[in-house]
């Protein structure tokens, strides 16, 4: 018998009462994960995977999808981005498109490639579309840094980054029946799994964080299930080999420095408090709001009918939605969950779980 | 979000919008029996017999790269598309477009690699062209269009409707390769790799496949799109379906972490040296000896079986199922 055929069959013993066990697994990669290796397929039906917040381009508000486009349609602007956001579609066009009607968009993978345009590119303004959770959050603070270091004057960003547990406990006070929570792997590597305690006392949820090997997932989705069983409440890391207790203190410093904690808005969710990062006001010169005039970048708004708020807060899976596969699609989206690599309806699109 | 007039990116990364745009504007209005049949190649009637035609641009960014550069892949991909029509290449077209600025150490180089490339695959350059571009900036830019002639020494010729529930599906070896490490140059990722593209030419592994007169149903080389848009072609163009077997997929240790690093699926990711036989189950095993004995071919695998259930379905490494779908466009690297 494979590990995991004996994790399977461990997990369907667990499961022999009546009871649905519903787990949020908050992170987009692991809806990726999840759904590419067929887990749900070896789970029992009493358990229910519902996928979270966690895709961070699927949270960022129209208004800043918008922004981001007008400012790649401005002469002498580059605009930076990460490949997620390409297809993203904004009121009338998406930076995929933008691209091929001749606006100067490169897709990056460190906001330290964005250092390197300006420093190759002074006679342009440089201006990264900054968005991510705790991973990504610490290079962007990076990048400040060297860009205040080399005197760049070209080089801004458009802040949207955020942070994951006030959104985790938004959700565990919300109206979605979530039973624990699968945290993610990435994340966790940065905050450290001591970041989860709070929620998982204050709302008598059980916290498994698991890297995105399926293996993993599949054994912190049965000490999920033992820890529900048992009454246990507590936070329970198995992804040891990579998250510590405390985190990543250099990465927690590094953003400290460069940015304040601020209330922001989230698609389709709202104003969540302290949830989001702005530059403090010693960088303020970075800030691409202020440098070109930018406004309504909090503006959130849903094209459409799109439902992506309610799919990603775990009150409706993606095909419960009346516009999944008909109205939205990956070419024709209604919203970033449709297209974006770690959204939840793109990844039941491309992996339909089979019934 | 409206309707955009433009092509984008997207539109050639031969996945689903690549169909699109084919089945919308150039199927409809160019239609005949050769082009509807959209195979790699045309089979075509002569008074003297039968020749296999076709034609590939390469427009690769960047020019050189671990495993290659454009010039091989101008000769293999066209005497692959040749060779899995079940045709011998023999003649091939050389037509360079030029961007200004590319300097004639690049070019030199260039041509040699497709003299050794032409001189492997046994086909010879018999006509060209050259063109020369305007630049609109200082990278070093060249795109080739080669056509390709072969002819049928073979009997019988692989024919996708000859496919049926039970055959075997071979692959000739680890997946991914090319497409991993373009991206690793073209994004200079900043850590070393290993990654070598697979462009090679498969002429002569098919041939001796052919040579054995065994039941080989169908050949394609996996290109654009991966194994995976090549799997859902086949299963449309039967209406049958194909399950497949993730751990017996190849795919090297390094390709595979680099794909996880830059978010990208292994299974839609490019190649430029694998070719997928559908073979009868008979004759499967001894379809994997004669592709192991081939230097291009020792890592073969039988990696599925052909389905009667219209859809791909794999059952992954840890024996989940799910389905395997067509790529859309262009794949790009996720955030984190």
């Amino acid at each position: 018998m494979t590990m995991a055929n004996q994790t399977t069959e461990h997990i369907k013993e667990l499961c022999k009462g009546p009871e649905t066990i519903n787990i949020m697994e908050v992170c987009g990669t692991h809806t990726v994960s999840i759904m590419r290796n067929g887990i749900r397929s070896l789970l029992p039906d009493s358990i229910r995977l519902i996928s979270g917040p966690g895709c961070p381009v699927c949270v960022t508000t129209q208004g800043y999808i918008d922004a981001a486009i007008d400012l790649a349609r401005r002469e002498n602007i580059m605009l930076c981005t990460y490949g997620d956001m390409m297809k993203v579609p904004g009121k009338d066009i998406s930076l995929d498109q933008q691209r091929a009607n001749g606006a100067d968009i490169q897709v990056i993978y460190s906001a330290l490639d964005a250092i390197k345009f300006a420093q190759q590119n002074p006679q342009k303004e440089i201006v990264f579309a900054a968005v991510g959770f705790e991973t990504t959050t610490p290079i962007t603070a990076a990048a400040i840094l060297q860009a205040r270091e080399l005197g760049l004057k070209n080089f801004t960003i458009l802040a949207g980054h955020k942070l994951a547990i006030p959104v985790i406990e938004l959700v565990a006070q919300g109206d979605a029946v979530i039973d624990a929570f699968l945290c993610p792997g990435h994340v966790s590597v940065i905050i450290g799994s001591d970041a989860y305690i709070d929620i998982a006392t204050k709302y008598r949820k059980p916290c498994v964080v698991a890297s995105f090997e399926p293996q993993q997932i599949l054994n912190a989705i049965a000490k999920t299930v033992e820890m529900i069983v048992n009454g246990q409440i507590g936070v329970h890391n198995e992804y040891k080999a990579a998250v510590t207790a405390k985190g990543n203190i250099h990465a927690q410093e590094l953003t400290a420095r460069v940015f304040d904690i601020c209330d922001v808005n989230w698609r389709s969710i709202g104003l969540v408090k302290n949830s989001g990062l702005r530059l403090a006001d010693e960088f303020s010169s970075f800030d691409a709001v202020t440098k070109f005039n930018l406004s309504d970048i909090e503006k959130d708004y849903s094209m459409g009918g799109c439902k992506c708020g309610q799919v990603i807060q775990g009150m409706m899976d993606p095909n419960q939605c009346p516009h999944f596969g008909n109205k939205c699609l990956p070419q024709s989206p209604l919203g970033p969950c449709m297209v974006s690599s770690e959204g939840t309806c793109a990844a039941w699109y491309k992996y339909h779980p089979l019934d | 979000m409206k309707n955009n007039d433009k092509i984008t990116m997207g539109h050639g990364g031969g996945g689903q919008l690549t169909s699109e745009l084919l089945n919308s504007t150039i199927f409809v209005k160019l239609a005949n029996e050769h082009l509807d049949k959209a195979d790699d190649g045309a089979v075509l009637d002569c008074p003297f017999g039968q020749l296999c035609f076709t034609t590939d641009s390469y427009v690769i960014d960047p020019i050189f790269f671990p495993g290659g550069d454009i010039g091989k892949l101008a000769v293999c991909g066209t005497v692959n598309d040749l060779a899995v029509m079940g045709a011998i290449p023999r003649w091939l077209s050389l037509s360079l477009i030029i961007s200004e600025g590319l300097s004639f150490t690049s070019l030199n180089r260039i041509i040699d690699s497709i003299a050794a490339a032409t001189k492997e695959a046994n086909v010879q350059i018999v006509t060209g062209d050259t063109k020369v571009i305007e630049s609109y900036n200082s990278k070093e830019e060249i795109y080739i269009n080669t056509a390709g002639i072969g002819f049928f020494v073979h009997e019988k010729k692989p024919d996708i409707k000859a496919i049926v529930p039970g055959d075997k599906i071979i692959i000739n070896g680890p997946i991914a390769d090319h497409g991993i490490a373009i991206m690793c140059v073209r994004e200079s990722l900043g850590f070393e790799t290993k990654i070598k593209s697979d462009a090679g030419a498969l002429n002569s592994l098919v041939k001796e496949v052919m040579d054995a007169e065994l039941d080989i149903r169908f050949m394609r080389d996996a290109t654009r799109g991966g194994l995976a848009m090549l799997l859902v072609d086949i299963a449309e163009a039967t209406n049958l379906g194909i399950e497949i077997n993730e751990n017996a997929i190849p795919i090297n240790a390094s390709t595979r972490h680099a794909a996880e690093l830059l978010g990208l699926d292994p299974l839609t990711t490019a190649n430029e040296g694998k070719c997928v036989f559908v073979v009868s189950a008979e004759d499967a095993d001894r379809t994997l000896e004669i592709c192991r004995s081939h230097p291009l071919g020792q890592k073969s695998k039988i990696i599925g079986t052909v389905t009667g259930n219209n859809k791909v379905e794999m059952i992954t490494d840890i024996g989940g199922r799910r389905i395997i779908t067509r790529p859309l466009g262009k794949e790009l690297p996720r955030i984190c």
